[in-house]
């Protein structure tokens, strides 16, 4: 499965000229809101026509301005999850999720209403209306609607731009689920390093109308100066690691990763599972020698890659620790009094409380990293 | 009571007759109106301003007038009426259904104007959300965009049906005043003015206008708030 797009689109002033491909389970487009990403995704559904380019999905050509090829949007067999929901608000639940069912042939159905349901957790909704739903209800009901068409490729705009804090953290499990349950490959738009950092397998950064920056989520992440100036304090190292053991006595859950061992607050997922965990750049220390006498119970020795110049006062060192990356936000001046310099040995210190539910999240299934 | 339901055949004749008129005006009308009001909503095409003009015009015009041009169109003579008549064996001219004609006309720009207003408060992106579930542009507008606009083709449908029921210039211009054929409810109680003693006859037929009338209105609020109680749109 793979998305190809290479479009150039002009509206006004604005301009977007994109191109990229990607085989990921879940795409993440990332970039401010502003940078063209919505549009983008308009234009993979079907939404907006544009003016010059060519968007491939699995093979199948969707859009070539060249050879005048533009499937409708009711041909083109993509679900899209819209920031809004827009359930149908004459319908019940039930309805809504019926409803792109129905327009889908009998023999491309994968998705079974009772398996989509459960995999939602919406089966006590079915009989409301829309307007009685909260905002994660709604936008779980819209991509149980979405799956049930038996999409080829399945599109989320912001899903989770407009909930509070409590709604998103109610509704990303079951994203985790779609990801790893599901077998359809996921293209999500979102300027939330959280979000895509918790979700994505590889990244799209769009920053105004261009693909600045894909790849790996992993390696996408330690470039810190992709990040929209608002979210660079989320920014950080992300880590596939998965869980060595539970310490019940202490609360705590041990991590294995290229690294080292990670302690975190204890995780209700099972050992041996995959965990994605973040390790925001502010919130690691560097020391030059080993420390002792420390609370902090994450230490990871490691050598300097890189160091480059970050917002205001500070500095960004990334620290190889054994084949992974750790990124350090420090200020210039402890650059200078530790004389930290690329190739110097060091220690990233990181406290166990830093890590919350937040950045500690399902990982990938591990087979889909190779 | 007895006094009001106590009506001569031709009297009777008169409501039933208005009924009818006017319940076909609004049915013919409906696809029409629809179509135009989403043209209005939606086209953009050149002599847009001119179409909306031209389905005002009954409303702007004298009904006399308006009357007067149905004569000259869809009469025996007119060009739309021979043709008609030749090639259909539809006679509008001294008959009830030029009576249903000419309120469908009297009554399709406030149809229009209703079923428009309701098109225009659609939200669009319901409609490509359909579209990307699957659905065709004509699915979409028989599951979404239809349903969505009922309050208006109600509001729409009522009105034109009132309109109907008090026509009275163009009606008696184009279709004369007949008795058991074009006479309707204000016809009628037009010729009972005329005459001594009409005044009891014409009275009876007031309050049955007044009476069917409210009736459709409060048919119209009842159905309305039923529809609108299942959508809720929050």
């Amino acid at each position: 499965m793979s998305v190809s797009v290479d479009i150039s689109h002009r509206l006004g002033d604005f301009a977007i000229d994109a191109r990229f491909d990607s085989a990921g389970r879940l795409t993440a487009l990332f970039g401010p809101s502003g940078s063209g990403k919505t549009t983008l995704i308009n234009m993979i559904a079907g939404l907006i026509r544009p003016t010059k380019g060519r968007i491939a999905v699995d093979g199948r050509v969707l859009v070539d301005t060249d050879t005048g090829v533009f499937v409708p949007k009711h041909k083109r067999r993509i679900g899209m999850v819209f920031q809004d929901a827009r359930l149908f608000p004459h319908m019940s639940v039930a309805g809504n999720l019926r409803y792109g069912r129905w327009f889908t042939p009998a023999v491309e159905r994968y998705a079974e209403m009772d398996a989509v349901v459960e995999l939602l957790g919406i089966g006590h909704l079915l009989d409301r209306r829309p307007a009685k739903l909260s905002g994660g209800e709604k936008q779980r009901a819209a991509i149980g609607r979405a799956l049930l068409a038996s999409p080829k490729l399945l599109l989320m705009d912001e899903p989770l731009a407009s909930l509070d804090d409590a709604r998103k953290a109610e509704i990303l499990p079951y994203i985790e689920r779609l990801r790893d349950e599901t077998k359809i490959p996921i293209v999500y738009v979102s300027h939330s390093v959280a979000e895509v950092a918790r979700l994505a397998s590889d990244v799209v950064v769009m920053a105004q109308g261009k693909v600045a920056a894909s790849g790996a989520t992993g390696a996408i992440m330690q470039r810190l100066d992709l990040l929209p100036a608002e979210e660079r304090g989320e920014g950080g190292a992300v880590l596939d690691t998965k869980v060595l053991r539970h310490d019940e006595a202490f609360g705590m859950s041990v991590l294995g990763s290229a690294a080292g061992e990670i302690r975190v607050p204890l995780l209700a997922i099972a050992v041996g599972a995959p965990v994605r965990i973040r390790i925001r750049a502010r919130d690691v220390m560097i020391a030059t020698e080993q420390p002792k006498g420390l609370s902090a119970l994450n230490i990871l020795p490691g050598t300097i890659v890189a160091i480059s110049p970050g917002e205001g006062p500070t500095v960004e060192i990334g620290i190889d620790c054994n084949g992974a990356t750790v990124l350090a936000r420090i200020t210039e001046l402890s650059r200078q009094t530790l004389d930290l310099k690329l190739g110097g040995k060091v220690f990233a210190v990181v406290k166990t409380v830093s890590f919350d539910r937040a950045n500690t999240a399902v990982g990938l299934p591990i087979e889909a990293d190779g | 009571m007895n006094w009001l339901l106590d009506l001569t055949p031709d009297e009777w004749n008169a409501v039933r007759l208005s009924i009818k008129v006017a319940t076909v005006a609004m049915l013919f009308s409906l696809p029409p109106g629809i179509a135009i009001a989403l043209l209005l909503a939606r086209g953009k095409f050149w002599g847009k301003t001119l179409l909306n003009g031209v389905v005002h015009l009954p409303l702007i015009l004298p009904p006399v007038v308006t009357g007067y041009l149905l004569l000259l169109t869809f009469g025996r003579r007119g060009p739309a009426g021979a043709f008609l008549a030749e090639h259909f064996g539809i006679v509008f001219s001294f008959r009830w259904t030029g009576a249903a004609l000419a309120c469908g006309i009297m009554g399709f720009p406030l149809m229009v104007r209703a079923i428009r207003l309701s098109i225009e408060a659609v939200d669009r992106k319901m409609e490509a959300a359909a579209g990307t579930l699957g659905a065709n542009p004509v699915w979409v507008f028989a599951t979404i965009t239809l349903p969505l606009i009922l309050p208006g083709l109600i509001a729409g449908s009522i009105l034109s049906f009132a309109k109907a029921m008090g026509e009275f210039g163009a009606t008696i211009t184009f279709v004369s005043n007949i008795p058991n054929e074009t006479q309707t409810l204000p016809s009628a109680i037009y010729t009972f003015t005329q005459v001594p003693g009409g005044d009891d006859g014409a009275l009876r037929l007031t309050l049955i206008s007044i009476i069917i009338s409210m009736a459709a209105l409060v048919a119209s609020e009842v159905l309305a708030r039923r529809v609108g109680r299942r959508m809720d749109i929050e």
